[in-house]
């Protein structure tokens, strides 16, 4: 179990000059970024900036390499730690790609996690009767149809419900650094609004969301306290909410072409 | 099932009278792989179906075995070429080899212009004694196993040598025609068929075997193909052979590194016909797609049996063989996607559809997975029915009649084997092939 | 006539073989061996042993001349290899118990009561499973049944093959060797001329069997053969639910186990027949282990009559077995689940035959093939649709899962089709447990190892659906436990 949780102060996430990449190929050069308890993020990009990158990074993902820098959560090396490790200290990625497991049933798989991470933190096992109180009430909450509990993990999902239900997850697992990628994509508005409503409900003190996301969209619904902008690796200007409508109104290239010039300006 | 091991001794008595009157130049090494061969054939004999070979568990080759067949099969029949014209496809581009009853025939041979790339009859490449010859022929169809590859090899003599040097590429499709004229009696041929694509070459060939003859005949064929690094060949092979016939074939395709081969098989005749073919991907990165289409009436038996082995990490296979079955025929689907240990991120995928026009039509189908390696992504499918009945009702409903109707259904399920067809004008002979067939004789009767 | 000695078998501690087999403890007990080896004598001698009748004698004669003729060839054609089996090296008998059969449960040696006790299939009155009528059978021959009286009052036949030929002759005259003749295969020849008891069942007509049925065969004797026979006849309208579970010691050497399960359903019956076979599979060099060559067949006589085989193949070091069902009368089904795995150097050629001969017949054939470490798993299935099952239809689907790059999963169907109006689809896949797949679950908290167990249950669960709750939890544990070391 982590002792760790409540002792630490300081910043819940710290990555410095992170550089990652898949399969020889560089991606982050040289990312910086400082997350703590409470707050909000948008990390914004380009399409190939390196945003999925992060996310998989921080998770874990085996295929990605670290050539240099360092992640620090709660005081400590990240980065030696395996995927399910990191997901019990209280990481949770929402997946672009929501992976399907056959003949898993969500039911079992979410209770399966949520014990996992329970005892981690020191905290008895739900009853299977808690359990699917508790399951029944998020299902609801994210306005899902109840029989998702006797389905395949992501299998035979759409596209909006494959994201639904990581949200669903998220609220089900209660992580302290909740990681959204690209989260808004493929879900139209009404799915939006129950998906932004799901993670204003987890917003507070002892947790942090970083959402990674192409377009400032969703933002409209979930507010970020910090906007960064990433492009080619580096996170190259970083602001309040504002930042993001600049965004919306010029593109990206206006930021691409400011920091060829060699500006590079940071509030 | 009887067994089929018949004494072959006419077999061997024709073997005597072939190699004294073959010609006395020649290199010593195809002496030696022709005596080998007879002696091979004289131990396996033609195969049987018998408990546990499974290779031939659905095809009993008892008429073969137990027919006489005379060779040489009438060298002397007159054929001509609107007699060809009248049974095989055609276009004046293509170049073009004949083969009579088994024997080249340079004065039907109409060889064009080739692009650097080397056409002749076998016997004079074997002759020439070339280093591309002696390290290719025999030496992938092996007949250590196989009793009709090591009587096809006893008699190897003529057939077609096609060699594409590195780097070139034959513009247009190349024809080898191998036709079987009426003869005094039932007669056999041995054809044989050598093709070389050096690396980075690009080939399109068509195999036709035509017939202008309504007796029983067999025809015992067996094709090298050897794909080099990076090579592109296309293959066709169309089997027209007379309904009283036998064709048993043997195809065998090497494959080299990223090389791509196509083979389309279409079939429509023989009394009993094999397909035997077996793509040995043997380096990273190669590719084949095997397509087939085959229709089978009366009392005719086709078996294919198509084996494919991924030797080397990153190769793809595609296999696709569909048969409209009528009358009392029977379909034999057979053959293997094997993967070795090692061939990582193999993809394969075999079907094999079967379309039932008759109540005594037939089909059995045995499409096997064999793998090895871990990370693969393998997957068969095969079907066998008869014509969904909904859809009948459906264009009867909008004012088609029951024939109508269900050649539309059974040209619909042929055309997604036929639209694969590259070659426009092979691809136009073959759909009007269907179509007779379809129209003519019993299909479009079911109901 | 040769008598048989009787033999105090000391059992040596086989804690030298390397295995997390835990079934795999020897009881000391007592047995009553016939002479290895195998010859007229000593068929004479197991029915004499057996006090069966003089046409149990003839039929058993006619099956070891038959198989006398076959030579010592066995069938070829099954993707399996092994060392010759010497038939003539084999104790064909043996029996835990004294000259005659116990009349209750006071009489058995309380060493095997304990014995299955520790299996978990405990055979006493008091601590009998509820639910579940079991016939518990040791080595060659059947210990116990419970509850008896319950289904006597249903009218319910539940005892050993040997009480049924004493009590029930004219039901096993009729049905005994009526789905597998004793000539249909080496084995099956082998099983009728010196099978020593097994399971009989018997649902008259109209009743649904209140519980499960289940055998457990227990095979104990060092370089015994273990040949069972179960029959089980279900008179029209009738249901039963059948279980039946299997485990043996460690043994360095081979263990021959060649069984005939025979099923009868006639007119609008229906038989449920799941397994759990879990024998010896050798150690993780391939040493010792059970022979588990079977012969299954069902025959789906009446109309609308139905037969469903599940299995879970963990164990034996090669397993050869095709449960199949005849679809004869109109309007049955068949039905083919099956998990096998195999680990380390075991080898399974397993599929079934769905013969269909009835109108608007139906199968089903799902198949789950896993294999790790150095194991060759092949699926081998037939479906033939006669001339006369107008109507038939087929379904197969074969999924088979790779773990490591030293094992083998084979996929060969057999499609016979002789109807035009049938239709018959097939599917196979093979893959492996794909890393975005651990991954995800990995991001959940969840470790590699669960993580890769849920997985491998999920790609059983359309199986594991069709087995009795308790079944398929114990089903679950058998993969885990199976596949331990060979994941990560």
């Amino acid at each position: 179990m982590s002792a760790r949780a409540g002792n630490h102060k300081g910043p819940l996430l710290e990555v410095r000059d992170l550089h990652a990449g898949v399969a020889e190929v560089e991606i982050l050069k040289g990312l910086d970024l400082t997350v703590n308890l409470g707050e909000v993020h948008a990390i914004m990009g380009p399409n190939g900036s390196g945003k999925s990158t992060l996310a998989n990074v921080l998770a874990g993902k085996p295929e990605y390499k670290v050539t240099a820098g360092e992640v620090i959560y709660e005081g400590s090396n990240l980065l030696k730690l395996t995927p399910d490790r990191r997901a019990l200290d209280g990481i949770f990625l929402a997946f672009q790609y929501p992976v399907e497991l056959p003949g898993v049933r969500e039911r079992e798989f979410m209770k399966t996690a949520l014990d996992a991470i329970r005892e981690h933190r020191g905290l008895e096992k739900l009853s299977v009767r808690e359990f699917n109180k508790l399951f029944q009430e998020k299902i609801a909450q994210m306005e899902m149809s109840p029989d998702l509990v006797k389905r395949s993990v992501n299998e035979g999902f759409s596209g909006g419900e494959k994201k639904r239900n990581e949200i669903l997850q998220l609220a089900v697992l209660e992580p302290k650094l909740a990681l959204l990628d690209e989260t808004d994509s493929g879900l139209d508005i009404d799915a939006l609004k129950i998906v932004a409503d799901g993670v204003n409900k987890l917003r507070g003190p002892s947790r942090a969301i970083v959402i990674v996301t192409h377009y400032q969209r969703i933002l409209d619904y979930i507010k970020p306290d910090f906007v960064h902008v990433l492009i080619d690796g580096r996170i190259v200007r970083s602001g309040g909410p504002e930042l993001a409508l600049e965004l919306e109104a010029k593109g990206y290239e206006w930021i691409k072409e400011a920091v060829e010039s060699g500006e590079r300006l940071s509030v | 099932m009887p067994h089929a091991l018949a004494t072959p001794d006419s077999y061997l008595t024709d073997f005597r009278t072939f190699e004294t009157n073959l010609p006395d130049e020649g290199p010593d090494w195809i002496r030696e792989v022709r005596q080998q061969a007879l002696a091979r054939f004289r131990e396996l004999g033609f195969p049987t179906a018998r408990r546990g070979n499974e290779k031939w568990k659905y095809t009993n080759v008892g008429p073969i075995a137990d027919a006489t067949f005379s060779y040489p099969f009438d060298a002397g029949a007159e054929v001509s070429l609107s007699d060809i014209r009248s049974v095989a496809p055609w276009d004046d581009g293509w170049a073009t080899v004949v083969f009579v009853n088994g024997r080249y025939s340079p004065a039907l041979s109409t060889i064009v212009a080739l692009d650097g790339v080397q056409v002749t009859n076998l016997e004079e490449a074997v002759r020439a004694d070339g280093d591309v010859i002696e390290r290719h022929l025999a030496r992938h169809a092996t007949y250590e196993d196989d009793g009709f590859t090591a009587l096809n090899t006893a008699f190897l003599r003529d057939g077609a040598f096609v060699h594409v040097p590195e780097g070139e590429s034959l513009q247009s499709p190349l024809h080898l025609i191998f036709v079987t004229a009426e003869g005094a009696e039932p007669g056999v041929s041995y054809p044989r068929t050598l093709i070389v694509a050096g690396a980075r070459s690009e080939l399109t060939v068509i195999e036709s075997y035509v017939s202008l003859s309504s007796s029983r005949y067999l025809t015992d064929a067996v094709t090298e193909i050897v794909v080099g690094d990076g090579a592109q060949v296309e293959h066709y092979k169309l089997l027209l052979e007379s309904e009283g016939a036998f064709h048993v074939a043997v195809s065998r395709v090497h494959q080299g590194e990223d090389s791509v081969f196509s083979s389309t098989f279409y079939a429509r005749g023989a009394a009993i016909a094999r397909n035997d073919i077996q793509v040995l991907l043997d380096a990273p990165g190669s590719s084949c797609t095997l397509n087939g289409l085959y229709m089978t009436s009366g009392s005719q038996h086709i078996d294919n049996y198509i084996n494919i082995e991924h030797a080397k990490p990153h190769g793809t296979s595609r296999l696709f063989y569909k048969g409209i079955l009528d009358g009392e025929s029977k379909a034999v689907f057979g053959g293997t996607v094997l993967v070795r240990p090692g061939a990582d991120k193999t993809d394969a995928h075999q079907e094999d559809k079967n379309l039932l026009l008759s109540e005594k039509a037939e089909v059995a189908s045995k499409p096997s997975l064999e793998i090895y390696a871990d990370d693969v992504k393998c997957g068969h499918g095969a079907t066998a029915g008869t014509i969904a009945e909904d859809a009948i009702f459906y264009m009867r409903s909008r004012g088609l009649d029951l024939e109508t109707a269900t050649a539309f259904l059974i040209k619909g399920f042929a055309s997604g084997i036929l639209d694969k067809v590259r070659v426009q004008p092979l691809r136009a002979f073959l759909e009007k092939l269907t179509t007779k067939a379809l129209w003519g004789s019993r299909f479009g009767q079911a109901s | 006539m040769t008598t048989p000695t009787k033999t105090k078998v000391i059992s040596r501690k086989t804690t030298d073989l390397d295995t997390d087999y835990k079934w795999g403890f020897v009881t000391d007990i007592e047995s009553d061996l016939a002479p290895k080896g195998l010859n007229e004598e000593i068929i004479r001698l197991i029915v004499a042993k057996k006090n069966e009748p003089e046409w149990m004698l003839e039929w058993r004669l006619r099956a070891y001349r038959h198989w006398m003729k076959l030579n010592y060839e066995e069938p070829k054609w099954a993707k399996i290899h092994h060392p010759p089996i010497d038939f003539q090296d084999i104790y064909y008998y043996a029996s835990p118990i004294k000259e005659k059969s116990p009349g209750s449960l006071d009489e058995v040696d309380p060493e095997l009561v304990e014995a299955f006790n520790k299996l978990g299939i405990p055979i006493e009155e008091q601590k009998k499973l509820s639910g579940v009528a079991v016939d518990a059978v040791f080595d060659s021959v059947s210990i116990a049944t419970t509850y008896k009286k319950t289904l006597e009052e249903l009218g319910i036949i539940f005892c050993s093959v040997s009480e049924a030929v004493q009590k029930h002759p004219e039901l096993i005259k009729k049905y005994l060797g009526s789905v597998v003749p004793y000539t249909d295969n080496f084995y099956a020849s082998l099983n009728a001329a010196v099978f020593s008891d097994g399971t009989f069942a018997y649902i008259p007509p109209g009743v649904r069997c209140p519980m499960e049925l289940m055998t457990y065969f227990r095979m104990n004797t060092e370089g015994t053969g273990q040949f069972e026979r179960t029959l089980i006849i279900a008179d029209e309208g009738s249901y039963v639910s059948y279980l039946e579970g299997c485990t043996a010691p460690m043994r360095k050497s081979n263990q021959l186990h060649a069984a005939v399960v025979e099923l009868i359903a006639l007119d609008n019956a229906e038989i449920k027949y799941s397994t759990l076979q879990n024998w010896y599979p050798g150690d993780k060099e391939g040493k010792g282990g059970v022979f588990n060559f079977v012969t299954k067949r069902g025959k789906a006589a009446g109309v609308n009559s139905k037969i469903s085989w599940t299995q879970v193949e963990t164990g034996s070091a090669i397993t050869w077995k095709y449960p199949s069902v005849i679809l004869q009368g109109d309007n049955s089904v068949g039905e083919f689940y099956s998990v096998a795995l195999v680990n380390n150097y075991q080898q399974a050629d397993t599929g079934t035959k769905m013969i269909h001969i009835g109108k608007d017949t139906k199968s089903t054939i799902v198949a789950k093939g896993i294999s790790a470490g150095h194991g060759q798993n092949t699926y081998r299935g037939l479906v033939k649709i006669m001339p006369s099952a107008t109507n038939a239809r087929n379904f197969t689907r074969c999924d088979s899962l790779l773990i490591g790059d030293k094992c083998g999963a084979h996929t060969v169907p057999y499609i016979e089709v002789r109807n035009p109006t049938a239709q018959m689809e097939h599917e196979a896949t093979t893959s492996k447990v794909s890393d975005d797949q651990l991954f995800y679950c990995m991001q959940r908290g969840i470790s590699e190892e669960d993580a890769q167990h849920m997985i491998i249950n999920g790609f059983c669960r359309g199986i594991f659906k069709e087995l009795p709750f308790e079944f398929a939890m114990e089903a679950s544990q058998l993969l885990k436990v199976s596949l331990e070391g060979a994941v990560g």
